[in-house]
């Protein structure tokens, strides 16, 4: 062959460029793929606004308006102005007035309160006397960020809201004791808090993954073709793909909580079979909104990417990682439906506080509306046709 | 059974659209039970998407029928019973063992022994010995006997093969239809889809569509015989340059290359013969008239019907 036939100086600049050439024909096919991928595109927007919105304005490490409680034994002016002087604070917010030791425990143990203040019987007639009495306040530990903070400014609060309302003049010091009880975790352990909690992230990270791939894989592989062409209900493939992994969930959820008493010494106050009961409902629940997210987006990637945008708020939202009460209203509403919100207090009650099912009935059935909601949504969803 | 009168499918008007596009027009068709029907047309003709309409894979947008005296419409769950289909793709799953495969298919359709009757399955159809063999290992040959054991074993009345034989090699392919025929044989009714002439004539009927629209059916004869096209088979020398100069003169249907002979076709005989005649006297061809092939007929209502749908 000859230079005539193969101009010498164009073949040169061909090879010289060959790099950046093919560079771009790559390039030019990526940006058409992407544009093609609508859920990919939603995510590149999405998780961006979704992470400012959450670490924005739904996360505050500060709590306010915790959920409280008071044991009222008397009912005296004094006792009124205390509580009228806490809630001013915005620190807290009282929900409930018993006058019952056992109703206020109960409070406490179900989550329903994260705070309670016991007035005791006599308390005006013993602070008129000088007698210092003590004002019992207990504070649910299993969260230390939430509950420190509240107790650390307790003192100065009700000196200060107490002072012009005190009938005495100027007291030189309290006229009574504050004695704070850090309940379920006095020694503000971080990992009491933290084991618990990750029974519950990892548990729904695996669970909603296993599920989330499993219908889009089938179609991927075509092996949805040959199945939608057998005499097999949705319901059926449903429960044929979600139990084998309640199982693997329940091998997951033992390994940690085992892990977390034997090497963290994080104890299991309450039956170990409610709490396999109730981590059973909880993994199925997961496996029922991942097999719902499988029904409708089209490949593994969305699948992922799916999952992803439901952990997301899941670790943010639920008081895994930010106290749930410090969070504004509307993020707490999001949170409440979220299965990870739900198990976490059952979760911790259990094992910190030693809590049964009469404390955990709202949760409880929170996790079983959740589950039958996307269980019914999966059925919907499932496409019985190739249409 | 189910008083269908020997019909195993009857369906009239199907009509299927996939984004404004209609794939399926108009379609009836009657396959008589026992026999072995051949689905022939180009790729894109509408051939799956018939086949997926039948096992109630798709829904129609119009049209009506039976399919084993089943409303293709309402009883899709009772059809799935009673049909196997066979898929283009391979749809068994990769990742399970034959055994394994057979079993799942077995147990789905509540077979009494699922084990059992898979184990005979691998018997039958030669497996035995690679019953732990990975699906997805098996060779293209294996797993096409392999996908018809799985549509054969819960013993349906109708078998639905998209494209069986794509892909296989020639031995494999006479293996798998001298099994076909065995099964017809035991009373199953046999929709088989294809791209091989040599396949369709070992169907009892065919049907040829294209662009959606069926445009000829019957048994390979009366195909044929409707067809009502002259053939004329050439050889010799310059066979090039003959099929340069008959391609669109009036009369001439079809030119087309068959090894070292070159078919010419029409249906107007008389355009055809004037048409043909200066070439005629030329020496070094040779020319004789014979009956059309299945594949002139085929090529010439795909290139007619391009015409008309297009």
């Amino acid at each position: 062959m000859s230079a005539v036939d193969h101009p010498a100086p164009r073949r040169d600049i061909r090879e010289r460029f060959g790099f950046l050439r093919r560079s771009y024909a790559m390039l030019i096919k990526e940006f058409i793929q992407l544009k093609r991928d609508r859920v990919s595109f939603a995510m590149i927007v999405m998780l961006p606004v979704m992470q400012l919105m959450l670490f924005g304005y739904a996360i505050n490490t500060t709590p306010h308006h915790l959920p409280s409680a008071v044991l009222l034994q008397e009912d005296s002016d004094l006792a009124r102005s205390i509580l009228k002087a806490l809630e001013n604070t915005a620190y807290f917010r009282f929900l409930y007035e018993v006058h019952d030791v056992e109703d206020f425990d109960n409070l406490l143990k179900s989550g329903k309160v994260l705070f309670g203040v016991e007035i005791p019987r006599g308390f005006e007639r013993a602070v008129r006397r000088g007698d210092r009495p003590a004002l019992l306040v207990a504070a649910d530990a299993t969260d230390p960020v939430a509950a420190s903070a509240a107790i650390g400014s307790l003192g100065m609060i009700v000196q200060t809201a107490l002072k012009h309302d005190l009938y005495i003049g100027d007291p030189p010091e309290m006229p009574f004791e504050i004695r704070a009880h850090a309940r379920y975790n006095p020694a503000a352990s971080s990992s009491l808090n933290i084991v618990p909690g990750l029974v519950g992230t990892i548990l729904t990270m695996t669970m909603l993954i296993f599920t989330a791939l499993s219908v889009t894989r089938e179609v991927e592989r075509g092996t949805m073709e040959s199945l939608l062409s057998m005499p097999i209900k949705p319901v059926e493939v449903m429960f044929g793909k979600i139990v084998p992994y309640v199982l693997v969930g329940f091998l997951q959820a033992f390994l940690i909580i085992g892990i977390g008493v034997g090497l963290f010494g994080v104890p299991v106050l309450g039956s170990l079979f409610l709490l396999a009961l109730l981590s059973t409902l909880f993994i199925t629940t997961n496996l029922s909104i991942g097999y719902t997210i499988s029904t409708v987006v089209q490949n593994q990637l969305q699948a992922m990417q799916m999952s992803m945008m439901f952990f997301l708020p899941s670790i943010l939202l639920s008081g895994f990682m930010f106290p749930f009460a410090g969070m504004p209203t509307w993020a707490q509403y999001v949170g409440e439906c979220l299965p990870l919100t739900h198990y976490l207090r059952i979760v911790r009650a259990i094992m910190l506080k030693g809590a049964s099912m009469q404390n955990l009935h709202f949760d409880t059935l929170a996790l079983a509306a959740l589950m039958g909601l996307a269980m019914t949504i999966a059925v919907t969803r499932f496409r019985r046709t190739l249409d | 059974m189910n008083g269908d009168n020997g019909i195993a499918i009857d369906v009239k008007g199907l009509t299927k659209s996939f984004g404004g596009r209609e794939v399926v027009h108009d379609l009836s068709m009657q396959v008589k039970r026992g026999s072995i029907y051949g689905f022939l047309g180009p790729n894109g003709s509408g051939k799956t998407t018939t086949i997926r309409i039948l096992c109630g894979l798709l829904t129609p947008d119009s049209g009506e029928g039976t399919c084993l005296g089943y409303d293709i419409l309402r009883d899709a769950e009772k059809i799935k019973r009673q049909v196997g289909y066979m898929t283009q793709r391979f749809s068994l799953y990769q990742d399970l063992s034959v055994r394994e495969n057979l079993e799942f298919v077995a147990r789905l359709y509540g077979l009494a022994d699922a084990r059992g009757a898979a184990r005979d399955m691998i018997k039958r159809i030669g497996l035995s010995g690679r019953e732990e063999q990975l699906a997805g290992e098996l060779s293209g040959g294996w797993k096409q006997r392999l996908a018809l054991g799985a549509c054969t074993l819960p013993n349906p009345q109708l078998l639905l093969l998209d494209e069986p034989t794509a892909g296989v090699d020639p031995k494999a392919r006479r293996d798998f239809w001298n099994e076909i025929h065995a099964l017809a044989a035991d009373g199953l009714t046999v929709l088989v889809s294809t791209h091989y002439m040599d396949e369709a004539e070992r169907c009892h009927e065919i049907a040829y569509i294209a662009y959606g629209h069926l445009l000829a059916h019957g048994t390979v004869e009366q195909v044929i015989a409707k067809s009502a096209l002259t053939t004329y088979t050439v050889t010799g020398e310059g066979l090039n340059e003959l099929s340069a100069g008959l391609t669109g003169k009036p009369g001439i249907d079809m030119v087309a290359p068959f090894g070292t002979s070159l078919h010419v076709s029409g249906r107007d005989v008389a355009a055809l013969e004037a048409s043909i005649a200066p070439w005629r006297e030329k020496s070094g061809l040779h020319w004789h008239q014979s009956s059309p092939s299945l594949e002139d007929v085929f090529i010439e209502l795909m290139g007619r019907s391009k015409d008309n749908f297009q």
